[in-house]
């Protein structure tokens, strides 16, 4: 950068992430100042209005939080209130949790991966602008997508704020019909989600690796969604419900967010922090695949979050197909359970990554209190400690536009749901020499 | 001419204008009639090009919100309202009953962080809005049918009749009548097709109230299917609260409640 540039520029929004956010950068000559992610979506006081409501309501009202993730809400306070409860679930049950929560990972990850992340492939701005050149990708796209969709109908009714889930189980099983029209969704997924796999391959993506701690959920044998321990890259392991004692939050004046850090530091949750925890324990056949293609995990390069994505839709398809196999289920939809006071916590694994809910009931099942911390908050410091290093290292002194192209793909690796979090992606640079 | 449309957000879940993005190969063919100018979530920043359709989804909940609400309205020839949040408020109105700094305060350990204004309100409460979609979340239906509408110049007619009428069609056998389920189907305009019901289950309210809601009769059965007046006003008070019906029933509900206490 030459002496006395002198720049300030404005964008209002970071476009194609979940919600709307800012970012606010300002640099002295080669230094950076101050690099802040800034999430103004305006606060909802979920935690509030769910205080004095019962715990039948919390899973239809807390899955408002996010139109993109709501089962994520739903299961997570129905799995704390069921190990309150002592609910014991029939293995179909169990069976039919997963289906849902396969469908909406496929439906989340399929909407980032072409929507959000491919139009910086191709180097436009909109996805909509790809339907005449390259429609043939997102159709392909849109049946993963569409995928996940009918296994969250199946079982929920619809998609965005699904209805069936409940403590106990689910309001009603599946139609025969219905798991016959998934069966044949998922066997013609299961072919576009590879070629989609070997797409993300076979393109280039840029080496900005550098050290970060990954936490994610470890079950017992499968790879995590909806149950396990919390670990970490640094070696932690801890039940759920220690979360508190090492997971702090804080607030910070440019945000309506929360950050959220392990011991006092920054780190990431998502598909590339399961699949570095958790390789392993994708099946021999899904890792063959991954292998064959060139693919290569753990990764520190936040830009292999994409393949991560695809990989984890490869690994949900067929985990689907298992479950389909088995055939539509017969015996009761749900159990009975006693109503108790007390208080409960459960972790899963969303879309985005590890979403931790804790709740005190009292004695008749009312919301006493509840704490909700959903995953993009506890990305948001590390998001901005991989902005500062990265921006180091693709340079200053590249130009506003290239920078700020750069800084929006960053902040897309993390597939921020900003709606989640608490709006904004405006970005601001200033230039101080 | 393909009608130009943009897709605006307030205080929302982001999920009504995923009835756009999630609704597959649909998509494509939806292109040909509508040209997208603005839509922040699919990469179209340009919110001050005249359209002649603006979708706002979300309340007013900051000031900011507001601003742009009108500069929204000054540059769309029809604004409609996508989803529950614009219609109504949204389920974040359910602050408005309270006393917003003290939630603030039990949410956020730094509340001078947040701005926010005291209560969440409809679009219509601040601009001229030509057409409602209620539904949290909107249906795919709901915009297929206004898009049509309005490439043939005209705005759809309202369809505000009761989830009953749906689900008697659907022959759904009445869960408040045979399971004693507290269903709002009686006073909530359809537009789920009964969903919940053909769960099994009483219908909470997405769409909001219906034409002429007889609230009064509802919830004189709620109170006599065993629920205390406490329980009646949850049921009204929840995705639409903010609506006068379901104000009506809520503040009614209330009144007993101290009654008890005194």
């Amino acid at each position: 950068m030459s002496e006395g540039r002198k720049i300030n520029l404005k964008v209002p929004f970071i476009t194609r992430v979940e919600g709307e956010g800012a970012l606010a950068l300002s640099a002295k000559g080669d230094r950076i100042d101050t690099l802040h992610l800034k999430i103004f979506e305006p606060p909802r006081l979920f935690e509030r209005f769910l205080q004095g409501k019962s715990y039948v309501e919390v899973p239809d009202l807390s899955a408002r939080i996010c139109g993109i993730c709501p089962m994520a809400y739903q299961l997570t306070s129905i799995l704390a209130f069921e190990r309150l409860f002592e609910v014991e679930l029939p293995a179909h049950l169990v069976r039919l949790r997963k289906l849902m929560n396969l469908g909406e990972w496929l439906q989340s990850h399929s909407l980032h991966i072409h929507f959000l992340a491919m139009p910086d492939v191709f180097g436009v701005d909109s996805a909509l602008q790809l339907a005449d050149s390259h429609g043939d990708l997102l159709k392909r796209g849109m049946q993963i997508q569409e995928a996940g969709n009918t296994l969250m109908r199946l079982l929920g009714g619809r998609s965005v704020h699904p209805v069936g889930l409940q403590v106990g189980g689910f309001s009603r099983l599946p139609t025969q019909n219905a798991w016959d029209n998934a069966c044949v969704q998922v066997d013609a997924a299961i072919i576009a989600a590879d070629q989609l796999l070997q797409w993300c391959a076979e393109q280039s993506v840029p080496d900005f690796s550098h050290d970060f701690v990954a936490v994610s959920l470890q079950g017992l044998e499968d790879y995590p969604i909806n149950g396990g321990d919390i670990i970490t890259s640094s070696g932690l392991s801890m039940p759920v419900d220690e979360y508190p004692q090492r997971f702090k939050e804080h607030q910070v004046s440019h945000s309506t967010a929360f950050y959220s850090l392990l011991d006092g530091k920054d780190y990431l949750v998502g598909p590339l922090a399961r699949i570095n925890l958790n390789y392993h324990r994708l099946p021999a056949s899904v890792r063959q695949r991954a292998e064959q293609l060139g693919l290569h995990f753990p990764s520190q390069n936040m830009f292999d979050s994409l393949r991560a994505r695809a990989l984890e839709c490869v690994w949900a398809l067929n985990a689907a197909r298992d479950i389909l196999k088995e055939g539509c289920p017969e015996g009761p939809a749900n159990v009975d359970y006693q109503v108790r006071a007390g208080t409960c916590c459960f972790a899963t694994e969303a879309p985005r990554g590890l979403i931790y809910h804790h709740y005190t009931l009292e004695d008749d099942g009312t919301v006493a209190n509840c704490t909700i911390i959903p995953p993009t908050s506890q990305n948001q410091a590390r998001i901005e400690q991989d902005l500062k290093q990265a921006v180091m290292a693709f340079g200053l002194d590249k130009s506003d536009l290239e920078l700020k192209h750069f800084c929006e793909q960053v902040i897309r690796n993390y597939d921020p749901c900003i709606s989640c979090s608490t709006h904004f992606l405006d970005f601001r640079i200033k230039r101080d020499n | 001419m393909a009608l130009t449309v943009a897709v605006h957000k307030l205080t929302s879940c982001s999920g009504c204008q995923l009835a756009f993005l999630n609704q597959g190969p649909a998509l494509l063919s939806l292109m040909e009639k509508v040209t997208f100018v603005h839509f922040i979530e699919a990469g179209l920043y340009d919110p001050n090009t005249p359209v002649d359709l603006a979708l706002v989804e979300g309340s007013v909940t900051t000031k900011d919100d507001l601003e742009r609400l009108k500069q929204v309205r000054a540059h769309c020839r029809y604004l409609v309202t996508m989803g529950a949040c614009a219609t109504s408020g949204g389920v974040q109105a359910l602050r408005n009953m309270a006393n917003v700094d003290v939630w603030k305060r039990a949410v956020y350990a730094r509340p001078d962080f947040i701005d926010t204004l005291a209560d969440s309100t409809p679009v219509a409460e601040h601009v001229k809005v030509d057409f409602e979609l209620w539904g949290c979340p909107v249906t795919q239906a709901q915009l297929d049918q206004l898009i049509l509408q309005l490439s043939r110049g005209v705005l759809p007619k309202d369809d505000a009749e009761k989830v009953c009428m749906a689900c008697k069609r659907a022959q759904q056998v009445c869960v408040m009548v045979t399971r004693q389920e507290p269903c709002m189907g009686p006073v909530v305009r359809t537009g789920c097709g009964a969903l919940c019901p053909s769960f099994g289950r009483g219908c909470y309210g997405c769409f909001g109230p219906s034409e002429q809601p007889n609230g009064d009769s509802l919830a004189n059965r709620f109170a006599g299917l065993g629920l205390q007046p406490e329980e009646i006003v949850q049921r009204f008070a929840g995705i639409h609260s903010h609506t006068p019906s379901h104000q009506a029933q809520i503040k009614r509900w209330q009144q007993l409640i101290v009654k008890e206490i005194e």
